[in-house]
């Protein structure tokens, strides 16, 4: 079978690959371009584990065919992290103990990364809604809404009153 | 002589009471000792028991002390998750 | 958040505060490992082939076309097994991981193969064709049970069975003390009730993973996730006949496990795959075969039968119990006896429990295995007697509790206990008074759990520069490695970023049980306190040899070594730092090490306080308000503790509302994905409120007691009971999904 030739932008690095037509995003990203950050919990839609954003959308990875990615712009959990500074999101999940076992962490974080986006000062409902397609079995949520509430306020304040 | 409290089900395999007495000074004297004089205990002993000891449970260790006047009761070996 | 803690307990600087975990840098950057994220050089990916019939006879497997197929490195059947070893005493879990002559449920798995890439080895499987002849089966308890019922496995019956049962019910125990037939004669109300509850799912994320590579000469690695890989060594090297020496086994990172990691799967396949192909096998589980072929819960049918007085005391109470964990013996069952009316102070009670065979996936542990299903049953038969009464609930439960000196339902008499302060802690609880609306219901419940100790080993290792490494045993599943460098840091006097704990292979430590029955924080913290004593013994050595004096005349306080009194001396104290940076120069490295099969882990209580609406018009009912009491004996770091609690009672929710595995009439698992098999997601739940009490544990130096497994008890009746208060009718099955509620209330009506 011919392999397709994709060449795509994750994480801001400019990248090609070799894939199978069958081949979701998902098992590019872990299988070829070592990026396994990104999780696979269900590999149907159902966990939010393998979450990415794709040209500025959330996205299941598992259900994203790497051969349409060509040309697109992907962020993993491998790119939230500038350098050696966390992302808010990161900080705030460390502080409020946001994870236990973590494997649920990189899709959440990338979910609530592509919410406080959108909606810089979103209510816990508007958050726990966001959420709802990311599956934890180990917290509750409880800590995680937390965390996502308290790095909004965070990232209001560090960009002055016109951010929200 | 040890008073060992045995459970429910396994009355009719000893000899129909609550209790069996044996001699001992540790958990492997008592477990043994219950093995050779009640042997319709036998079977469950081999696929496992735990002994509480004053409200303790030991789930193996052979040498823990048991006084006479010590609160002993068989139990199943007891696993979690 | 609160905290109840008495005001004797021991004071502590590290030990009961919140520090970021130590891993958790790799966990928010996904750098951590988890056990699908290794790949090898030249590695092979293996796979399954499952067959879809809850009982069959398996008559030829014929795997030579597949063979043919380019790409195919290796393929196994349970017939390579009895070739390495005939008398393996682990058959039970291998025949569960590849059938042996029957298949015994939908999903068995009948043969493997390993190929260059998962497309070649999917579609060799295909080509593996497999004769077998349909057999009856049986699914549910009551059908299991009858005589006459298709019997799942011949000759497991132990020697106890009452008559009158098929073949399949193959375990009975009863516990229990007094005199019933006086007790219920002594009632102002009796009742009786049948309950059901539904297999559930562990549900982690992370579907079960490996990596293996055997060579020919025997030896071998093996990376997975698992919540105990000294366990899966023991049962591999047992499978291939091999010595535990040889078998490395490492435990990745895990992505939950709650009970249902802690045997093997794919494991024992993996390594056969890798030592017939001579390459590393990688095999990552589907989440389809996650819940078809690995361990959900027993699923029950439980009678309970309650005497109270007008008063609220308890007169007499009764349990029979039927569990049900597919195709292989369990002692699920006994832990469901033992735990049923543990909260209780009884004169009179009996429990009976019975394991029944049937045609579907073998149970696995999960928190508190056993236990949710029958105190759900017992608590909400108390909970319509305190309804018959009018009586508080709460007030019900603090008269009848079990306290020190109570003879417990299961035997043993109880010690220090926190279950009255708990049930107190409710009820002055602002959530215990406030009002409700309209179809609105409170409930509440009791759980207990045992808590366990076990085989522990923990080396602690004092470095040069005087920083601290630990090295335990069991994969971190919650936060652990966080506590375990807490208590070694508080012991030792030292801060907290000078402590490192990491998780050793099984080359490198000697047997550490399982992480599992709430034992870690318990049992590796005491392993962890006595090894870092053992440390400063040796530190207050090394001082008095500096200082030419005596080792008696030497303390260790607060981080220093001081002069024991005026008579030995006014030297000037030494730090650990000090005295490490010498070690060299005074005899050597030092370090402190303790190995125990740890006792007295300690029971645990907790109480769960719930507000529930229920929608008359569509059955839904929702969580208004969760509070969570329980005693954590010491909460090491308060964060983790809550968690624990909110999580359990999260998945507790589950199973009361939501999760159920649902069989077709052919014997099929009809929902085995999260999309039909619904886990809470995050818009289903309020905040869960959760209540630390702080009752020590005279068991351990610190008072810790396990924290993990009884928070997923209380659910279930909580919220049981909150909608039978909510809807007037009282539900003696979960779960309590839409239209079963519906259904009752248009009944109703
Ligand atoms: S792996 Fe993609 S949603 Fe679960
Ligand atoms: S922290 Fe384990 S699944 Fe979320």
């Amino acid at each position: 079978m011919k392999k397709l030739h994709v060449n795509v932008s994750v994480n801001n690095n400019d990248l090609e690959f070799l894939c199978n037509p069958e081949d979701t995003l998902l098992d590019v990203l872990r299988n070829d371009l070592n990026l396994t950050g990104t999780k696979e919990g269900c590999s149907t839609g159902d966990c939010g584990a393998c979450s990415v954003i794709l040209d500025k959308k959330l996205v299941c990875s598992c259900l994203v065919l790497a051969a349409e990615v060509d040309g697109s712009d992907i962020d993993t959990i491998e790119g939230m992290a500038e350098e050696n500074k966390l992302h808010v999101l990161q900080e705030k999940f460390l502080e409020h103990a946001a994870l236990q076992c973590g494997i649920c962490t990189p899709g959440i974080l990338i979910a609530a990364k592509s919410l406080l986006e959108k909606n810089q000062n979103p209510t816990e409902k508007e958050v726990r809604y966001w959420l709802a397609g990311n599956l934890c079995r180990c917290t509750g949520y409880d800590k995680i809404i937390r965390a996502v509430l308290d790095a909004a306020r965070e990232m209001r304040k560090d960009y002055g009153p016109n951010y929200s | 002589m040890v008073k060992v409290k045995i459970w429910g089900s396994l009355k009719n395999l000893a000899d129909g009471s609550d209790y069996v007495s044996v001699t001992g000074s540790n958990f492997k004297e008592v477990i043994d000792n219950i093995s050779l004089k009640y042997p319709g205990l036998k079977p469950q002993i081999t696929r496992g028991v735990s002994l509480a000891v004053d409200g303790k449970i030991y789930k193996e260790s052979w040498f823990t002390p048991i006084n006479e006047d010590s609160e002993v009761v068989l139990m199943p070996y007891m696993q979690g998750g | 958040m609160d905290q109840i803690t008495p005001k004797t307990t021991k004071e502590f600087k590290i030990v009961g505060t919140r520090p970021l975990r130590p891993d958790g840098i790799d966990k928010v950057t996904g750098k951590a490992m988890y056990g699908a994220d290794l790949y090898a050089p030249n590695m092979l990916y293996g796979c399954l082939l499952r067959i879809n019939e809850p009982h069959a006879f398996i008559e030829s497997i014929d795997t030579s076309n597949a063979e043919q197929l380019s790409g195919v490195k290796s393929i196994v059947t349970f017939k390579d097994f009895i070739k390495i070893n005939p008398d393996n005493k682990n058959n039970q879990i291998l025949e569960n991981c590849i059938a042996n002559e029957k298949v015994l449920y939908d999903g068995h798995a009948v043969a493997a193969v390993a190929a260059v890439d998962l497309s070649t080895a999917k579609k060799a499987l295909k080509l593996v064709k497999i004769k077998y002849k349909k057999l009856p089966f049986v699914i549910t308890i009551e059908d299991a049970m009858k005589i006459g019922a298709p019997v799942v496995a011949i000759g497991k019956k132990n020697e106890n069975i009452p008559d009158g049962y098929s073949d399949n019910v193959i375990q009975y125990c009863s516990f229990g003390h007094g005199n019933l037939e006086e007790g219920f004669k002594a009632a102002h109300k009796v009742i009786k009730r049948t309950f059901k509850t539904p297999s559930v799912h562990q549900g982690y994320i992370e579907p079960h993973a490996c990596l293996a590579s055997m060579s020919n000469d025997g030896k071998a690695d093996l990376w997975c996730c698992t919540q105990g890989h000294f366990n899966v060594r023991s049962i591999c090297s047992s499978i291939f006949k091999m010595d535990n020496s040889q078998l490395k086994v490492t435990a990745s990172e895990i992505g939950g496990g709650f009970g249902g990691k802690t045997t093997v799967f794919i494991e024992p396949i993996a390594l056969a795959l890798s030592q017939k192909s001579g390459h590393p096998v990688k095999m990552v589980m589907s989440r389809e075969d996650v819940f078809k072929a690995t361990g959900p819960t027993v699923s029950s049918l439980v009678d309970v039968e309650v005497g109270m007085k007008k008063t609220g005391k308890i007169t007499a109470a009764r349990a029979i119990i039927r569990y049900e964990g597919g195709a292989f013996p369990n002692e699920t069952y006994e832990l469901g006896a033992q735990s049923a009316f543990a909260a209780y102070d009884l004169d009179a009670v009996k429990t009976e429990a019975f394991n029944v065979l049937t045609n579907r996936p073998t149970q696995a542990a999960y928190r508190a295995p056993g236990a949710p299903q029958s105190i759900y049953a017992v608590e909400s038969v108390i909970d319509e007697l305190c309804q018959f009464f009018n009586q508080d609930p709460l007030y019900v439960r603090i008269l009848n509790a079990a306290k020190k000196g109570t003879k417990s339902s299961y035997g043993p008499t109880f010690d220090d206990i926190g279950l009255k302060a708990t049930l107190e802690a409710a009820k002055n609880h602002p959530h215990y008074t406030s009002p409700l609306k309209e179809n609105q219901g409170r409930g509440i419940s009791c759980g207990f759990w045992f808590n366990f100790g076990g085989n522990t080993c923990v080396s602690l290792n004092i470095n040069f520069d005087g920083t601290v490494g630990v090295v335990e045993g069991n994969p971190d599943i919650g936060g652990s490695r966080s506590s375990i460098s807490q208590m070694a840091a508080e012991e030792l006097g030292i801060s907290l970023d000078k402590v490192k704990t990491v998780i050793a292979d099984t080359n490198s430590l000697g047997h550490n049980d399982v992480t599992d029955g709430s034992r870690v924080t318990f049992s590796v913290g005491l392993a962890t306190i006595k090894a870092a004593k053992a440390a400063k013994k040796e530190l207050c050595k090394r001082a008095s040899k500096l200082w030419g004096i005596d080792e008696d005349a030497v303390i260790w306080k607060d981080g220093y070594a001081h002069p024991a009194g005026a008579n030995a001396g006014n030297q000037e104290p030494l730090s650990l730092e000090d005295i490490a940076k010498v070690s060299s120069q005074t005899g050597g490295p030092i370090a402190g090490h303790y190995e125990v099969n740890a006792d007295g882990a300690g029971v645990s209580f907790g109480v769960h306080l719930v507000d529930i609406e229920t929608d008359m018009e569509t059955g839904h009912s929702k969580i208004i308000r969760y509070t969570v009491f329980q005693d954590a004996g010491k909460a090491i770091h308060p964060s983790y503790v809550e968690g624990q609690m909110q999580g359990g009672s999260v998945q507790g929710i589950g199973w009361a509302l939501n999760e159920e595995y649902i069989y077709s009439s052919d014997g099929k698992l009809q929902n085995p994905g999260f999309l039909d098999y619904r886990i809470p997601v995050a818009s289903d739940l309020p905040m869960i409120d959760p209540v630390i009490l702080e009752i020590p544990n005279p068991g351990h130096p610190y008072g810790v007691r396990g924290v993990g497994e009884t928070s997923i008890v209380p659910p279930l009746a909580a919220i049981n009971n909150a909608v039978s208060r909510a809807t007037g009718i009282r539900f003696t099955e979960l779960p309590l999904s839409p239209p079963r509620v519906l259904k009752a209330i248009l009944n109703k009506q």
